[in-house]
C-alpha cells in the first residue's frame, strides 16, 4: 500500500494547472434518446481519469466525443486549446494529438505490427519511413514486443495486439490518451501486461482518460475517478475518497455491487 | 506407474526396433483404389459406371481429334480426305485463322501491330498483378494504353500523344492543389485535362502530317478474338475504379452523391446488357451534337464499362460492408483524412474480400463482349457466324468452330481464375 501511494504521490506532481480538456455543457442525443446530459468537465495537463459507471451509461459516448467519432449536438468541447466543431480542419488537427485505444484493438490486420505503427506518422505527419520506423520500434520496446515487429496482427494473443495498439497511438505522439475498456476484452493473464503498459504511461505523465472496471489501477494510478450513470457524472473524487466514501446512493450500489464479489 | 514398480523394469531397449513395412493391402495404389473408388459394393458400381461412360465420349471424341483434317479449302475437301471416317474439319481453323483472331477487314500487313500491343500488355500488366515487381514498371503501364491505341488503330500518334498530355497536365494540377484539399486537386485536374483535350483539338488536325508511319485502321475494321480482347481489357481495368468509386458514393454520407450512386447502379443493374449495346449502336449518336461522329467501339466500351462497373460496385460494397466499423474509428482516431482512410485501410482490406466477387464479374464481361457479335460487330463469335459459317466452302463446320471459340475463352478466363486464387493466399494475413 505504501508503494502505491509513494508512486502516486510521484505522478501527481506531473499534474500541471494548463487545461488539457474542457467540456461544458455537453449534451449528446442519437435520435431522440438523449445519451449524454450537460456534462461538465475539465482536465488538466497530466492528469489521469478514470471514468466508471454501469453499461450503457454514456461512458463511451463521452470519451468518443472528445476525438469526434462522435459528434455532440450542444455544449462546448475545447481539446488543447481547439474547438471541436464540424470543421474538419479541426478534428483533423485534434485526432492527431489524442491517441485513442479502443476495447477490441482495432488494429489494421492486413498491415504488420511495424506498419501499424508507422502508416499514421508518414500519411498525417509526414516524417520520413525510417524516422517513422525508428520511432515505431522505439515504442515497441516499450510495450515490450519489438521482436512481433514484422508479424501481423492475427498472429499475436490478445494481450500483444492490446500493447501495439497502445504503441500504434503512442507513435502519433499524442498528448493525450484516451483508453475505451482496454482490457474488457482479453483474459485475466493477460489484463496485467496491459495494465503496466498503462501504469508505466502514467508515470511518465501522459495525460488520460480511461473507461475502465479495474478499480485496482483506479487506486494506483488515477487523480480523479468519475462516476457516470444514465448519461450524467453523479459523482468525482480522488480514489481514496471515492471508494472508501462514496457520497451518491447511486455510486455506492455500483461499489457494492463491482467489489462485491 | 508407481515408483516401486518403475524400479523393478530393469530392462531398457537401447536400440529402436527398425519400421517394418505396412502390409500391402495398406500401401500404395491397391489402398487408394479400396478407398476412394471401391469403398463399397455401391460405390465399386458408380466407380464403373464412370468409366464406361468416360470410355464412350473419349471413344468418339478422340479419333474426331486426331483424325482431324488440318489442310484442305473446303467442307468438301475435308469429306474426301476422310472419306467417310470420323476426324474433324480443322481446315477451317488454319485456313480461317486471322479472320479468327483479328476479323475479316484488318489489313492483312499490320498483324504484327495487334500481336505486339497483346505483348507488350502482359508487361504492362506485370507489375499491377504482382507487387513483388519493381514499381518504375508502373511507367510502362502508364504509357501503355496510349501506345497499344496507337499500335492497333494506327494513324498519327499525335492523338495518343495529346490524350496523355491531358492526363500529365490533370497529374501536375492535382498534385499542385490536393494540398489545399482533395476536392480541390479532383476537380482542378479534370478541368486542366480537359482544357487540354479542346485547345489540343484544335491543334492535332492541323499539323498532323498526311502520311502517318502506321496507317490507320478505322474501327469498323476490328474484329476477332482481338476485339474481344480490346473490349475485355479495356471495360474490366476502366470499371474497376469507377466501382470503387460508385461503391465509395453509395456509403457517402452527402445525400446527393449517395442518390445519384444508388440511381445509377440500381438502373443499370436492372437493363439487360444487350438492350445497353443497342442503345450503344444506334441511339446513342443522338446525344452527340450532330457531326461528332462517336467510334463505334468507343460507345460500345462506354456502355459495357457502365454496365460492369454497376456489377463491380455492388461487389465491393458487399467488402465494405463486411469491415467492421472499428476500422474506420482506428483510422479516424489515428488522424487520417477520408481519402487516406479510404487508400490505405478501407479498400485494401475491402477489395481483398471481394476478389472472388470482382473476378466473377470480369470473367462474366469478358464473355459477354461476344454479344457485339449481335449488332453487328465481327468479333470472334461474329466472325464464325456472319462471313465464315455463310461462306458456301465452310458452311456446316459448327463443331470445329465453336470449340475452338470455347477454347480461347477458356484459357483466358481460367488464367483469371487461377491468378485470382493465388492472389487470395497471397494477401492472406490473418493466420486463424
Ligand atoms: N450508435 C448508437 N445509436 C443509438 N444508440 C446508441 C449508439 N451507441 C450507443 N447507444 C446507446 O447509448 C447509450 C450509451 O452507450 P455507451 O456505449 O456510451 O455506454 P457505455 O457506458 O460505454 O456502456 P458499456 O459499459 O456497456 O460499454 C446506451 O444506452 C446505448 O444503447
Ligand atoms: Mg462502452
Amino acid at each position: 500500500m505504501n508503494e502505491v501511494l509513494a508512486k502516486t504521490a510521484n505522478v501527481d506532481m506531473n499534474v500541471s494547472d494548463e487545461e488539457a480538456i474542457r467540456i461544458e455543457k455537453m449534451n449528446k442525443w442519437y435520435g431522440s434518446f438523449h445519451v449524454l446530459r450537460d456534462i461538465d468537465l475539465t482536465v488538466n495537463r497530466g492528469e489521469r481519469i478514470v471514468i466508471a459507471g454501469p453499461s450503457g451509461s454514456g461512458k463511451s459516448t463521452l470519451i468518443r466525443c472528445i476525438n469526434a467519432l462522435e459528434e455532440h449536438q450542444k455544449g462546448r468541447i475545447e481539446v488543447d486549446g481547439t474547438v471541436l466543431s464540424s470543421d474538419v480542419k479541426n478534428i483533423d488537427k485534434i485526432r492527431s494529438e489524442v491517441g485513442m485505444v479502443f476495447q477490441h484493438f482495432n488494429l489494421f490486420p492486413h498491415l504488420t505490427i511495424l506498419e501499424n505503427c508507422t502508416l499514421a506518422p508518414i500519411w498525417v505527419r509526414k516524417t520520413p519511413k525510417k524516422e517513422a520506423e525508428e520511432t515505431a520500434m522505439h515504442f515497441l520496446e516499450k510495450v515490450k514486443i519489438p521482436d512481433q515487429a514484422l508479424k501481423y496482427p492475427g498472429q499475436l494473443s490478445g494481450g500483444q495486439q492490446q500493447r501495439v495498439a497502445i504503441a500504434r497511438s503512442l507513435c502519433m505522439r499524442p498528448r493525450i490518451m484516451l483508453f475505451d475498456e482496454p482490457t474488457s476484452a482479453l483474459d485475466p493473464e493477460m489484463i496485467k501486461e496491459v495494465l503496466d503498459t498503462m501504469v508505466e504511461l502514467a508515470e511518465e505523465g501522459m495525460t488520460m482518460l480511461c473507461v475502465t472496471h479495474e478499480m485496482g489501477f483506479a487506486r494506483q494510478v488515477a487523480n480523479r475517478v468519475i462516476f457516470m450513470d444514465e448519461g450524467q457524472i453523479v459523482e468525482q473524487n480522488e480514489p481514496e475518497e471515492f471508494f472508501n466514501n462514496p457520497q451518491n446512493p447511486r455510486t455506492q450500489l455500483f461499489l457494492s455491487q463491482i467489489l462485491g464479489h | 506407474m508407481s515408483d516401486t514398480h518403475a524400479q523393478s523394469v530393469a530392462f531398457v531397449r537401447e536400440t529402436q526396433i527398425p519400421p517394418s513395412d505396412p502390409p500391402s493391402s495398406q500401401t500404395g495404389a491397391v489402398k487408394w483404389m479400396h478407398e476412394n473408388l471401391f469403398s463399397s459394393w455401391f460405390y465399386g458400381l458408380l466407380t464403373l459406371l464412370s468409366l464406361y461412360v468416360i470410355y464412350v465420349v473419349l471413344a468418339g471424341f478422340l479419333p474426331w481429334l486426331f483424325n482431324g483434317v488440318w489442310q484442305a479449302s473446303s467442307i468438301r475437301e475435308c469429306r474426301e480426305v476422310l472419306d467417310g471416317a470420323t476426324g474433324g474439319c480443322f481446315a477451317v481453323l488454319t485456313e480461317r485463322w486471322n479472320q479468327l483472331l483479328f476479323g475479316i477487314a484488318y489489313p492483312q500487313d499490320s498483324y504484327w501491330r495487334p500481336l505486339l500491343a497483346f505483348v507488350l500488355l502482359f508487361i504492362a500488366a506485370a507489375p499491377v498483378l504482382f507487387a513483388m515487381l519493381p514499381r518504375q514498371m508502373l511507367l510502362f503501364t502508364a504509357i501503355y494504353p496510349f501506345l497499344a491505341f496507337w499500335l492497333i488503330w494506327g494513324g498519327t500518334i499525335l492523338w495518343p500523344l495529346l490524350a496523355l498530355a491531358g492526363f500529365i497536365v490533370g497529374y501536375v494540377v492535382f498534385g499542385r492543389l490536393v494540398k489545399q484539399s482533395f476536392a480541390y486537386g479532383f476537380f482542378g485536374a479534370i478541368v486542366a485535362a480537359m482544357i487540354t483535350w479542346w485547345i489540343g483539338g484544335f491543334i492535332v488536325p492541323a499539323i498532323a502530317p498526311e502520311q502517318t508511319l502506321l496507317s490507320a485502321v478505322p474501327s469498323r475494321d476490328m474484329g476477332g478474338f482481338m476485339l474481344n480482347m480490346i473490349l475485355g481489357t479495356v471495360c474490366v481495368s476502366l470499371s474497376l475504379p469507377i466501382g470503387i468509386v460508385l461503391a465509395l458514393g453509395r456509403q457517402s454520407s452527402m445525400p446527393i452523391i449517395k442518390w445519384i450512386c444508388v440511381v445509377y447502379i440500381e438502373f443499370i443493374r436492372g437493363v439487360p446488357l444487350i438492350t445497353l449495346l443497342f442503345v450503344a449502336s444506334v441511339v446513342l449518336a443522338y446525344f452527340f451534337p450532330p457531326g461528332s461522329n462517336l467510334d463505334l467501339v468507343l460507345r460500345v466500351i462506354i456502355m459495357i464499362t457502365m454496365f460492369s462497373s454497376a456489377y463491380i460496385a455492388e461487389v465491393i460494397r458487399g467488402g465494405l460492408a463486411a469491415l467492421p466499423r472499428g476500422q474506420y474509428e482506428a483510422a479516424d482516431s489515428l488522424g487520417l483524412d477520408y481519402p487516406q482512410a479510404m487508400r490505405l485501410i478501407v479498400l485494401p482490406q475491402a477489395l481483398k474480400i471481394s476478389i472472388p466477387g470482382i473476378v466473377n464479374v470480369a470473367v462474366g464481361l469478358f464473355k459477354d463482349t461476344t454479344l457485339v457479335s449481335v449488332i453487328s460487330m465481327f468479333d470472334l463469335v461474329g466472325a464464325i457466324r456472319g462471313p465464315i459459317l455463310a461462306a458456301t466452302e465452310w458452311n456446316g463446320v459448327y463443331w470445329e468452330l465453336w470449340l475452338f471459340a470455347a477454347l480461347l475463352f477458356f484459357i483466358v478466363c481460367y488464367g483469371i481464375s487461377q491468378y485470382s486464387q493465388w492472389l487470395e493466399r497471397q494477401l492472406a494475413t490473418d493466420h486463424r
